[in-house]
């Protein structure tokens, strides 16, 4: 075995690029394990549990970018000149334009800017994101690892200076019809969102666009704008704005339940903004917005139902079924019972989507509390080992403790396909369940990454005789970069029951679950 | 201090053209160029070299 290692100091390249490297120079021949990186302690750590501890390694840098290679003989030459090849590649077909060197260059190379996105690392994104409002630019904080504090400072100066701050941790906008970070490409139309919620915005957002509306505007203002330390100050402003919006009809808000004074401070303002308004706090009883005479949506799917129901003057009422005919789903609920043995009972939900994921558990509650999960209801469900499954699981890969190291999994899947792989063996499984996101960020063919676990589970149940069943749902539209139709039309060939919504989804593996318990 | 007149500058954004300074991942800025929308992409380096402390010694310099 030989481990090589390569240091260039002083290059930063961002971590999505070197992940997406990694993976390439990993396929190369007589490669074990590498990793390409920036010197962070993170990455260092990393390097150290890959087997690559290199002496060396302790005095990189967290500017400096290094190569690590351990393979069955030198082949560092060969390594570096691939990683060079993919470098100078990446860097030529993603932007072949100026790229100024800080946030100044760039806003006098180009002063009718007005946003800026940020994905730095949490340390270096405060500092950044408050050099762009002091510049009175809007900001999208991508980053996680900003404090509470630094959070509502720049939201304080933001809504000084009347800017948009969505974030930090936000991952999804669109605004005006531009999908910002990870977002999906929907129609236009009358209705405008303000969501704390990623992926919980973004299937609200999709299953609009099925329901033949569109949106106006999609604000994201990140997962603790709603806590009493922030007071919820950019959703606030986001009600106000899309108040104003004369193209905005309809309000969707979408967030885990609030602390109350600011549910309170919150939903008054939709009331004062006067438009028909559906609020989703997820998991919450609703009563009190019905108190602000407002329409509560009890999943992602009936907030996206009743919000064009609004739009369209329908009755509002409540979307919790499954959209396909009764009879064709008792007989699929029938014929996959059928094939599953006595021991197997469990369930085990692969979640890219943190929301999605909040959403399968809080359904699934209602028929058994015994959900375990990385994000449980309650702490007696927390897994003991979030790498290992226990009887119903369903886990959120996109927590903090799976990124530690790694992309997130709607871009870089490597966890989860190695996740299934180990589920498919467990005779206690009947279903696995998965969300499957796509849209612009998230990786190209999310679901021809996870293809190799759900063909392979097939092969142990020809050669068994039994094994588990799959359940999906993709959040997108047709519009999409990954195209809805082409991804579910992968799910169906290798055997996936395909449902509509993630809602729809959890609800058919309650179903086969009852039928076998 | 909110935007000119009664519109506020959130809609003033609403009614205006797009334009994106990207600083992060380059993915991002790819996506945005592919749909046609004005993006500039930062080339970004970690300041003082990666030092943290020299980094918040030269942003308290520079009175940030």
């Amino acid at each position: 075995m030989s481990l090589g290692l390569e240091v260039r100091k002083g290059a930063y390249y961002d971590s999505v690029t070197l992940m997406r490297i990694s993976k390439e120079v990993k396929k190369m021949d007589g490669i074990q394990e590498v990793l390409v990186g920036m010197g962070t302690e993170l990455n260092k750590e990393l390097a150290d549990n890959l087997g690559l501890c290199h002496g060396g390694i302790k005095d990189v840098g967290p500017s400096d970018f290094f190569i690590a290679v351990l393979s069955d003989e030198d082949r560092m030459e060969a390594v570096v000149k691939k990683v060079d090849e993919l470098l100078n590649k990446k860097q030529e077909s993603d932007m072949g334009d100026y790229t100024p060197p800080t946030l100044e260059s760039a806003l006098r190379h180009e002063p009718s800017s007005n946003m800026v996105l940020i994905s730095l690392p949490g340390r270096y994104a405060f500092y950044e994101a408050k050099k762009a409002l002091e510049e009175g630019l809007h900001v999208m904080l991508f980053s996680d690892n900003v404090t509470l504090e630094e959070e509502k400072e720049l939201k304080d100066l933001a809504k000084e200076k009347g800017l948009l701050m969505m974030g930090p941790d936000c991952g999804t906008a669109i605004i005006n019809h531009v999908p910002l970070a990870f977002a999906n490409v929907i129609s236009k139309g009358p209705i405008g969102i303000v969501g704390a919620s990623g992926t919980g915005t973004q299937e609200v957002s999709v299953l609009i666009d099925k329901l033949g509306s569109g949106i106006s505007q999609v604000i994201g203002t990140g997962g603790r704008d709603l806590k009493k330390e922030i007071g919820g100050t950019m959703m606030i402003e986001g009600i106000r704005a899309l108040a104003k919006d004369p193209e905005t009809k309809v309000i969707v808000l979408i967030s885990k339940p609030p602390d109350p004074e600011i549910a309170e401070v919150v939903l008054g303002e939709v009331q004062r903004s006067g438009k028909p308004a559906v609020i989703n706090f997820i998991g919450s009883d609703g009563q009190l917005i019905h108190q602000y005479g407002l329409v509560p949506g009890w999943t992602l799917e009936d907030t996206a139902s009743k919000a064009v129901a609004l739009v369209k003057g329908f009755e509002i009422k409540d979307t919790l079924g499954i959209s396909q005919p009764e009879k064709e789903i008792e007989d699929l609920v029938a014929q996959t019972a059928a094939g599953l043995r006595s021991n197997q009972k469990y369930l085990r939900g692969l979640y890219t989507g943190g929301t999605l994921c909040d959403e399968a558990i809080k359904l699934i509650s209602s028929m058994t509390k015994d959900v375990y999960s990385n994000i449980p209801m309650s702490s007696e469900y927390l897994l003991e080992n979030i790498h290992q499954s226990y009887k119903h699981t369903c886990i959120d890969l996109g927590d903090d403790d799976f990124t530690v190291g790694r992309a997130h999994p709607m871009i870089d899947p490597t966890y989860r396909l190695e996740r299934l792989m180990r589920e498919i063996e467990d005779d206690e499984v009947a279903l696995i369940l998965m969300d499957f996101v796509i849209g612009y960020g998230a990786h190209p063919d999310p679901v021809g990454e996870m293809l190799p676990g759900i063909e392979k589970a097939q092969d142990i149940k020809q050669k068994k005789g039994f094994g588990p069943c799959f359940i999906a749902s993709v959040c997108g539209t047709d519009k999409d970069p990954q195209s809805l139709e082409d991804q579910e039309e992968k799910l169906r060939k290798a055997g996936v029951a395909v449902m509509p919504s993630n809602a729809q989804a959890v609800r058919l593996a309650m179903k086969i679950l009852e039928a076998i318990s | 201090m909110e935007g000119s007149g009664s519109m506020g500058k959130i809609n003033e954004l609403f009614a205006s053209e797009i334009k994106v300074i990207n600083m992060g991942l380059v993915s991002f800025a790819k996506d945005l160029k592919e749909q046609k929308i004005n993006v500039i992409h930062v080339d970004w380096k970690p300041p003082a070299g990666g030092n943290q402390k020299m980094a918040s010694l030269l942003a308290k310099l520079k009175g940030k």
